[in-house]
C-alpha cells in the first residue's frame, strides 16, 4: 500500500465515522419528532371544545321568580327543567326517544352551566340572552373530525336523528369551537367533555412542593457534611457507594417503602399528595445529593484556604463562602431532580394516588392524582373523547418538564462562576 | 447535628399530621371492571352536593380485597369492588383483622365478549373450542399432550383457516378469573378431566405458554386498537368495551349466541357473570355518606333497567334480583362469614 492509498483510507474512515454520527443524531431527532408530532396532532384538539348556542329567555315567569326575588328564590329555581325546556326548543323532537337523543347532544352538566350563568349574571333577568353550552363528547369528537359519519347507524355513537340536528345547527351557525376552560379548572370526570387536569396539576404541584421542602435541605446538608466535614474512611466510602446505588434503585421500590412506612406505620391518609411528596422525596434525595456534592467539589480549595487564613472557622468558611458559590450547581441539580419526580408514576401507584379524584384538592392532605397518573388513567378509559385529553395532558407535562429544565440550564449558565 | 435535628423534626411532623387525619371522603378500591360504574356513581353522588366525591382506585379484585380486609379504621378503604364473589380465604383474612360485618351488593351483570376486528368474518365458537385454543394441555386420542393446535381449523374443520392468536388479560384481573371459571373450567373436555383426574382442577384453566395466548396487561384500550388493526387477532374483555368501540370491533358468537343486553341478563349468553361491591359496616357513621352512597348506587336511577349505568354498558339485574340487592342495601344486611 502506498502512502497516498493509506492516506485515502484514513480520510474515508473519518468521513464514514462522521456519517455514522450524523445518522445517529438524525435517528434520535426523528423519534423525538414522531413523538411530538403524534402528541400534538392528537392533543391540540383538547384545548378547544364544541359549544352549542342556546337562546335563554330569562323572564321572571319562565324562572318562576316573584317580583322582587330573594337569594332563596334563586336557589329554588328548577334549573334542570328550565335548561331542558330551552334545549328542546332548539329542534322539534316529538317522541321521548327523540327528546332523549336531543338532550344527550349536550354535556351532562348543562344544568350546572345554566345555573352558574344565571346566578352570576342576575342583572340580565328579564332579558333574552344567547348562551353557549358545552356539547357532549360524542358530538364534540364528530365536530372535530375524530369520528367518521359514513358508517351504518348501529356502529355510530351519534344516531341519524342527532346527525340531522347537527347539520341543522351547523347551517344555523349555532355550533362553534371555544376555548376549553374545563381542561384547566376541573378535576377528573367520567364525561370527557367536562374532565380536566386542574386537580392533577394541583396534586402534582403539592407533591413537588412537599418533595422540595423535604429533599432539598436534607440533600444539601448531607452533601456539605460528606464533602466538607466527613473524614475519609471506610465508613464514608460505604455511605458514598450506597448513595450512588440508591440513585439507581427503580422508583417502584420507593413506592413500596412509602406504602410500608408512611401508610402502614405512620398511618398517613391514602391517596394524598403529602404522602406522594414524601415518597418522591425519598426517591429524589440521592439524585440531588450527587449533583450537590459535585458542585461543592468544583469550588476550588483556595476559597476555603483563604477564608481559614483570615481566621474564619470551618463552619464559617463553608457556610459563608463554599455553599453560596456552589448554589447555582446545587439549584440546577435540585430542579432536574424535581423534574424527574414530576414525571414519576410507579411509586404513586402503591400509595393510592392512581385514583379517580373529582374534587380539586385544596391542601396536600386531600386526595389527589398527578399529571402522569392522569395520562395513565385516561389512556385506559373506554370513551373516545379521552384520547385527545390524554395527549393534551402529555403536552402539559412535557411543557412543565421543558420549563423546569430550561430554568436549570439558565440558572447554571447565568450564575455559575468559571474558575480559571 | 443539623441533620439529626432535621430528621427529628421531620418524624415529629409525621406524627402530628397522622394524628390530625380524619377522613371525610369515601374511599373505594377494587376491580377494574366495576371501576367505570363506581366512578360514574361517585361523580353523580358528589354533584348532588351533600358529601364529597368518593375517591375510586382500580387495584384489581384481589388487590382490593387485600386492602379492604386489612382492618377497621379510616386508613383502610370503606368499599371494595369485585368482579366475582368474595372467596372464603378472603373472608377468613377479613375476620382475622376484625372486619366482621360486610354488606354484599350485586351491582349488575357483565358479559365477557370474545371479539375481533370489524374487518374479519363473523365467527362462532363453542366453549370447548375456546378451551382447546387456549389450554396448556389438551387430550388427543385418549392422551394428554401439550397443546398442538396452531390454527383454528386444526381444532375443527368448520373454524377459520388461520393462526390462533388471542390477547388475554393478566392473571390478576377479574375478567381472567371469570373467563377461567366460565370458559376454561366449563369448556374443559370430559376426556381431559377423566385423564387428568385430581389435577384437572389446576390443569383445565392453565393457559398455553407457546406465545399464541398473548398476555396483554390491563390496558383494554390498547387491546381494542390492536384488534382493529389485525383481523386474525382475537381478544377478550368486558361488554362495555364492545359498546364503547363498536365502530372498530365486533363480538364472536358463543354456542351460536351473540352477546346482547338481554342475553347477559338471563345468562343465555354463556359468558356472563354478576359484579359486586362490598361495604365495611363498621365504617358506616364514621366516614360520612356511606349509607347515602349505597342508596344512590342501588337506586333505580342508577342500576335500574333505564338507569344511567346501562348507558355505559352495565347489564341491569333482573327484577327479582334487584329487589334482593336493594333490600340488603337499605337494611344493611351482612353476608355470612
Amino acid at each position: 500500500m502506498t502512502k497516498e492509498q493509506r492516506l485515502k483510507k484514513r480520510y474515508s474512515a473519518e468521513k464514514r465515522f462522521k456519517a455514522y454520527g450524523i445518522i445517529s443524531v438524525c435517528a434520535a431527532l426523528l423519534f423525538v419528532g414522531i413523538l411530538v408530532f403524534k402528541v400534538f396532532s392528537e392533543g391540540s384538539g383538547a384545548f378547544v371544545k364544541t359549544a352549542i348556542q342556546l337562546e335563554l329567555d330569562l323572564s321572571k315567569e319562565k324562572l318562576n321568580l316573584p317580583e322582587k326575588p330573594t337569594k332563596e328564590d334563586f336557589e329554588n329555581i328548577d334549573f334542570y327543567d328550565f335548561a331542558q325546556q330551552h334545549i328542546l326548543k332548539i329542534y322539534p323532537a316529538i317522541t321521548t326517544k327523540e327528546k332523549k337523543e336531543l338532550l344527550t347532544l349536550f354535556s351532562s352538566d348543562f344544568e350546572y352551566e345554566v345555573k352558574d350563568f344565571i346566578l352570576s349574571n342576575q342583572n340580565l333577568i328579564g332579558q333574552k340572552v344567547f348562551f353557549k353550552i358545552t356539547a357532549a363528547s360524542d358530538l364534540d369528537q364528530m365536530h372535530k373530525g375524530n369520528y367518521t359519519r359514513d358508517i351504518p347507524e348501529e356502529r355510530r355513537k351519534v344516531s341519524n336523528f342527532q346527525l340531522t340536528i347537527y347539520d341543522f345547527l351547523l347551517k344555523e351557525n349555532k355550533i362553534s369551537k371555544i376555548f376549553n376552560n374545563y381542561l384547566f379548572s376541573n378535576g377528573d370526570s367520567r364525561n370527557p367533555e367536562i374532565a380536566g387536569i386542574g386537580g392533577a396539576m394541583l396534586g402534582s404541584f403539592f407533591s413537588i412542593i412537599v418533595c422540595l421542602i423535604i429533599s432539598f435541605p436534607i440533600a444539601l446538608l448531607a452533601a456539605v457534611y460528606l464533602e466538607e466535614f466527613a473524614p475519609k474512611n471506610a465508613f464514608t466510602d460505604f455511605i458514598e457507594i450506597n448513595i450512588n446505588n440508591l440513585a439507581a434503585v427503580p422508583s417502584i421500590v420507593f413506592g413500596l417503602l412509602g406504602l410500608g412506612i408512611l401508610l402502614n406505620v405512620f398511618e398517613l391518609p391514602r391517596s394524598t399528595s403529602l404522602v406522594g411528596g414524601i415518597t418522591l422525596a425519598l426517591m429524589t434525595l440521592p439524585r440531588i445529593i450527587i449533583p450537590c456534592r459535585a458542585s461543592l467539589k468544583a469550588v476550588p480549595p483556595s476559597i476555603r484556604e483563604g477564608a481559614l487564613a483570615v481566621g474564619a472557622s470551618k463552619v464559617q468558611s463553608v457556610m459563608h463562602h463554599v455553599v453560596p458559590l456552589a448554589m447555582p450547581g446545587t439549584l440546577s441539580g435540585t430542579i432536574i431532580g424535581l423534574a424527574q419526580a414530576l414525571g414519576e408514576t410507579a411509586p404513586l401507584l402503591l400509595i393510592g394516588m392512581v385514583a379517580f379524584v373529582v374534587q380539586v384538592p385544596g391542601t396536600p392532605m386531600d386526595p389527589s392524582s398527578s399529571l402522569p397518573v392522569q395520562v395513565y388513567l385516561w389512556s385506559e378509559s373506554a370513551e373516545r373523547g379521552f384520547v385527545e385529553k390524554t395527549s393534551a395532558t402529555i403536552m402539559m407535562l412535557l411543557g412543565f418538564l421543558i420549563a423546569m429544565n430550561s430554568i436549570a440550564v439558565y440558572a447554571r449558565q447565568k450564575f455559575e462562576k468559571k474558575w480559571i | 447535628m443539623n441533620k439529626i435535628k432535621f430528621i427529628a423534626a421531620f418524624v415529629l411532623g409525621l406524627g402530628i399530621t397522622s394524628a390530625a387525619s380524619a377522613r371525610d371522603q369515601i374511599q373505594i378500591v377494587g376491580s377494574s371492571t366495576v371501576y367505570p360504574y363506581a366512578t360514574v356513581v361517585a361523580e353523580k353522588f358528589g354533584k348532588s352536593g351533600k358529601f364529597k366525591t368518593p375517591v375510586v382506585e382500580s387495584t384489581g379484585t384481589g388487590g382490593g380485597m387485600k386492602l379492604f380486609c386489612s382492618g377497621v379504621g379510616t386508613q383502610h378503604p370503606d368499599v371494595t369492588n369485585a368482579s366475582r364473589a368474595i372467596k372464603s380465604k378472603e373472608k377468613a383474612l377479613c375476620a382475622k383483622n376484625g372486619v366482621n360485618d360486610i354488606i354484599e351488593i350485586v351491582v349488575g351483570n357483565d358479559g365477557i365478549v370474545f371479539s375481533h376486528s370489524l374487518k374479519a368474518k363473523d365467527a362462532n365458537f363453542t366453549k370447548e373450542q375456546l378451551w382447546r385454543a387456549l389450554a396448556h394441555d389438551v387430550d388427543i386420542n385418549g392422551k394428554i399432550v401439550a397443546n398442538p393446535y396452531k390454527k383454528w381449523s386444526d381444532i375443527d374443520k368448520s373454524l377459520p383457516n388461520f393462526g390462533i392468536k388471542i390477547m388475554v388479560p393478566p392473571p390478576t384481573s377479574g375478567t381472567r378469573d371469570a373467563w377461567n371459571s366460565l370458559v376454561m373450567g366449563k369448556g374443559c373436555s370430559k376426556a381431559y378431566k377423566e385423564l387428568a383426574g385430581k389435577d384437572a382442577k389446576k390443569g383445565c384453566p392453565k393457559l398455553r405458554e407457546d406465545g399464541l395466548a398473548i398476555e396483554a396487561g390491563e390496558n383494554d384500550t390498547l387491546i381494542v386498537n390492536k384488534l382493529a388493526a389485525d383481523p386474525e387477532l382475537f381478544g377478550l374483555f368486558g361488554y362495555s368495551y364492545l359498546i364503547g368501540n363498536k365502530d372498530k370491533i365486533k363480538a364472536a358468537s358463543i354456542n351460536g349466541v351473540k352477546p346482547s343486553l338481554e342475553g347477559i341478563q338471563d345468562y343465555s349468553y354463556p359468558i356472563a357473570r354478576p359484579l359486586f361491591f362490598y361495604v365495611k359496616k363498621a365504617h358506616i357513621g364514621v366516614v360520612p355518606g356511606i349509607k347515602e352512597f349505597l342508596n344512590e348506587f342501588t337506586s333505580k336511577k342508577a342500576m335500574g333497567n333505564l338507569g344511567y349505568l346501562t348507558d355505559i354498558g352495565l347489564v341491569p339485574l333482573s327484577n327479582d334480583k334487584y329487589k334482593i340487592t336493594r333490600n340488603s342495601a337499605t337494611k344493611l344486611i351482612n353476608i355470612k362469614m
